[in-house]
């Protein structure tokens, strides 16, 4: 463990931008913590804190200067490493054949070093890892991206009102998979970092930034900021026979309930940091000999997502609110091994109508408890 | 993943690449339905190999791709064809093209009919309209080594004796290869002499050895369902039961999340399944 | 000799084959062996529904005449199965033409007969409703597959 200086903070970033890196972190943008490109600890949200409930999140200021005085904004860090809106191919009619380009697999990628990644994304950034980088296939796009990326991650030293990490087991305290991970220690007098190294290009930026070994004392500090943050989780996931709940409750009533209130909006898909699916549109110049492939963010909540040449599989509110979940909670694990969900709070914080994810599987317990017992005693 | 340095990965390979390859023919075997035969048009020496029930991307310039499963004999090499039923824009693309055109290709992708595991056995193929294309392959591959099986059943419905695919190799299939084909239409004017009526109602009309005999199946999701509590009812074990799903496949390779069905990808983990793999989702409405 | 050949057929029809000895001699009373060449009817809309037919061999068109459309073949009734439950049905006439598409082996059953032996044992009218029952569940459940046009685009 090391310490880092408040006033050293700037040296890690042009060390970064030093090694040819595109440096993002947090940044203040139309009243919202999101990330963007930085250049200096000046562009940082310094002294702003969120507050978060469902259907809810406003910016204040905090007593301090903080750096990463916030929860999780708005966005994750899947838009850079899975980009909403990419170019796959290009294609040149020639007579009647064609030349076909994989831009995916040709672009020079940008070298993105992430400062500010929570327990919690990164471990979203694990689970796109497995969907991305699967057994059989692999996508360029984000290998690229994924493969030069330089991590630091921020340890969360306070808990957003929609966070229920400690319930997924993926958080507050970042485990493994940066290069460099940092726990902001601000007030009486003291701002710095405690600083771990997990990696060999971490420790190669960390001989540039001055620090200094940090005593028991000193880690000890940041190790209760932490245990704090967990303590005060704002919601709870009982994760249960979470996978059993969801496969068993697929006749559940209680989603027509959930449907009522679903706008369909598609905000929760847009802002989790492990939905991954897309979709891909074809376009041609107004000559018609040049043609492009992109892929786009696509959600399960659209109308068209579950269509096929002579139907839908998938046309009611109630089916695709119903696939979301599932997915996200059951499925998922089938699928990739862990759950879909990492406990951030986005898509309860993001919905416009307030649904929260944990109620609804606490409710969707309770109605599945209930007609268990109806069913025992015969009613 | 290996912490490497900046700028230090391979060139991928790029899943998502089509190769090329042109028309060589195309038969209309209906109004709607036509199949086409494709030959390699790129540089490429290495042969198109694929699994009985597997699917390929076709992609058709500036129009975008379509998920079709094949339905050439995977043990002829060089006759890659799919029958296509002539429905969406790319469809009718691929529907309009001349001998020599060249469209993209990716592929192929998916699960297999379980050719190897009717050793011995009786096979009963049951198709419904279109779903006839994708096993026809399981056929091919069933003819090339006959005697390893024992009766070969195909039970084929379609919508009227005009949409029903492939008549002529059906009349073979029966003469060559002892296949016992029973034929049924949802539909027909006078001229029809044979079956009128949905194909689960053909089961009344053949007698199975229930633990001997392997069953697949593919066509319209409701007729999947219908005859498979039929094959159910006959006794034939679950496991010995396989059918072909279908979901809007977007990128066949896992990424684009469109084709879940429940947990399984079909794009991946399908098209092809094994039913006690489904079974608990069969029946359950807009999965 | 002929009544014995007659309960050996009705035995081995799965449609009566497990009925009791009282009831399958009840049927035998009614019942003849008959038999179509392709192209002959074996009934015609509108007419006195006075009999059915168990299929032993061949294959019948239910036919239905749709006016401009002419003749439409709608179903085929083949081995195992039954043609005919108008003659259990007041006013007790046929709703369709039943064509021999394939030549047709049968056991026709008079409907009047069996009508006056239902009513008289109600238990063995209730064992035909019954099996009759299963018949029309199962074309009703055809008919709305059918329905869903399952081939179709749209």
């Amino acid at each position: 463990m090391f310490i880092i200086q408040r006033r050293d903070f700037d040296i890690l970033i042009s060390a970064l931008k030093q090694r040819g890196y595109t440096v993002v972190g947090p940044a203040v943008r139309d009243n919202a913590i999101v990330y963007d490109e930085v250049n200096s600890a000046s562009d940082f949200p310094v002294g702003w804190t969120d507050e978060q409930e469902k259907a809810t999140y406003r910016l204040k200021r905090r007593a301090d200067e903080a750096l990463f005085g916030y929860s999780v904004g708005p966005q994750s860090w899947k838009r850079f490493l899975f980009p909403s809106h990419v170019k796959l191919l290009s294609v040149v009619k020639k007579g009647k054949t064609m030349e076909i380009q994989s831009d995916a697999s040709n672009e020079k990628p940008p070298q993105y070093a992430f400062i500010g990644v929570r327990s919690c994304e990164l471990n979203a950034i694990v689970i796109q890892d497995k969907v991305f980088m699967n057994e059989q296939f692999s996508d360029p796009t984000y290998v690229l991206r994924r493969h030069n990326a330089f991590i630091v991650a921020v340890n969360c030293t306070q808990s957003g009102g929609t966070c229920f990490c400690v319930s997924m087991n993926t958080g507050p305290r970042v485990k493994g998979k940066f290069d460099l991970a940092l726990t902001e220690v601000v007030g009486n007098g003291v701002h710095h970092f405690v600083a771990e190294v997990g990696s060999d290009k971490g420790a190669e930026v960390m001989k540039e930034v001055p620090h200094k070994n940090a005593d028991a004392s000193g880690a000890g500090v940041a190790e209760k900021l932490v245990d704090a943050t967990a303590q005060h989780m704002g919601r709870t996931m009982n994760t249960d026979g979470i996978k059993e709940l969801l496969f068993n409750n697929i006749d559940s009533a209680h989603w027509d309930d959930v449907a009522r209130r679903c706008l369909m909006c598609a905000n929760c898909t847009m802002v989790c940091p492990t939905c991954f699916c897309s979709t891909v549109e074809d376009a041609t110049d107004l000559s018609g000999d040049y043609a492009e492939r992109w892929r786009r963010w696509d959600s399960c909540f659209t109308m068209d997502f579950g269509k096929v040449t002579g139907g839908n599989f998938r046309p009611s509110s109630k089916a695709r609110y119903r696939q979301w979940m599932t997915h996200k909670l059951a499925s998922w694990i089938n699928q990739f091994g862990a759950s879909g969900c990492v406990g951030c709070g986005r898509c309860i914080t993001w919905c416009p109508v307030g649904i929260d994810i944990t109620a609804e599987a606490e409710a969707l317990r309770k109605n599945s408890v209930r007609i268990e017992a109806e069913h025992s005693t015969g009613v | 993943m290996n912490q490497t340095a900046v700028g230090e990965v391979e060139k991928l390979v790029d899943p998502m690449l089509p190769q090329l390859m042109s028309i060589r023919k195309t038969v209309w075997e209906t109004d709607d339905t036509f199949t086409i035969q494709l030959e390699k048009a790129d540089h490429y020496d290495a042969e198109f190999t694929f699994l009985p029930g597997q699917f390929n991307m076709l992609y058709v310039f500036g129009m975008g791709e379509s998920a079709l499963s094949i339905s050439s004999d995977p043990l002829k090499p060089g006759t890659l064809a799919h029958t296509i039923h002539r429905v969406g824009t790319v469809t009718t693309a691929l529907s309009q093209m001349k001998r020599g055109d060249v469209i993209g290709v990716r592929g192929p992708y998916g699960t297999n009919w379980p050719i190897e595991k009717a050793n011995g056995l009786d096979v009963c193929i049951v198709a419904g309209g279109i779903g006839l294309a994708p096993l026809r392959p399981a056929l091919y591959s069933l003819f090339r080594r006959r005697r390893d099986y024992g009766r070969i059943l195909l039970l084929y419905g379609a919508r009227s004796p005009l949409d029903l695919l492939y008549r002529v190799e059906l009349e073979q299939w029966s003469k060559l290869y002892d296949v016992e084909v029973l034929v049924t239409v949802d539909r027909s004017d006078s001229t029809w002499k044979g079956y009128i009526g949905v194909v689960p109602s053909l089961f009344m009309y053949i007698k199975l050895d229930a633990r001997a005999t392997i069953a697949m199946v593919c066509g319209p999701e409701v007729m999947m369902q219908y005859t498979i509590a039929e094959i159910l009812r006959r006794g034939i074990p679950p496991e010995q039961i396989y059918l072909s799903m279908e979901r809007n496949m977007n990128c066949a390779v896992g990424f684009c999340g469109h084709c879940q069905y429940g947990p399984k990808f079909i794009c991946k983990d399908g098209p092809v399944f094994g039913y006690p793999h489904i079974s608990h989702l069969f029946e359950k409405k807009e999965i | 000799m002929q009544k014995e050949d007659l309960t050996d057929v009705l035995r081995k029809h799965p449609f009566v084959g497990d009925l009791e000895k009282q009831y399958l001699q009840l049927l035998v009373g009614c019942a003849k062996n008959v038999h179509f060449q392709e192209g002959e009817y074996l009934c015609h809309e509108g007419e006195a529904a006075d009999s059915f037919f168990l299929i032993r061999t061949g294959r019948v068109a239910v036919e239905i005449h749709a006016g401009h459309k002419g003749k439409r073949r709608i179903q085929t009734v083949g081995p195992g199965e039954v043609l005919g439950w108008s003659w259990l049905i007041s006013p007790y006439r046929w709703h369709f033409d039943g064509c021999a598409v394939a030549e047709v082996r049968a056991l026709t059953l008079d409907g009047k007969c069996l009508r006056t032996k239902c009513d008289k044992d109600h238990d063995f009218g209730y064992e035909m409703l019954k099996r009759l029952s299963h018949v029309f569940q199962s074309r009703m459940e055809a008919t709305r597959l059918q329905l869903l046009d399952v081939y179709g685009t749209r």
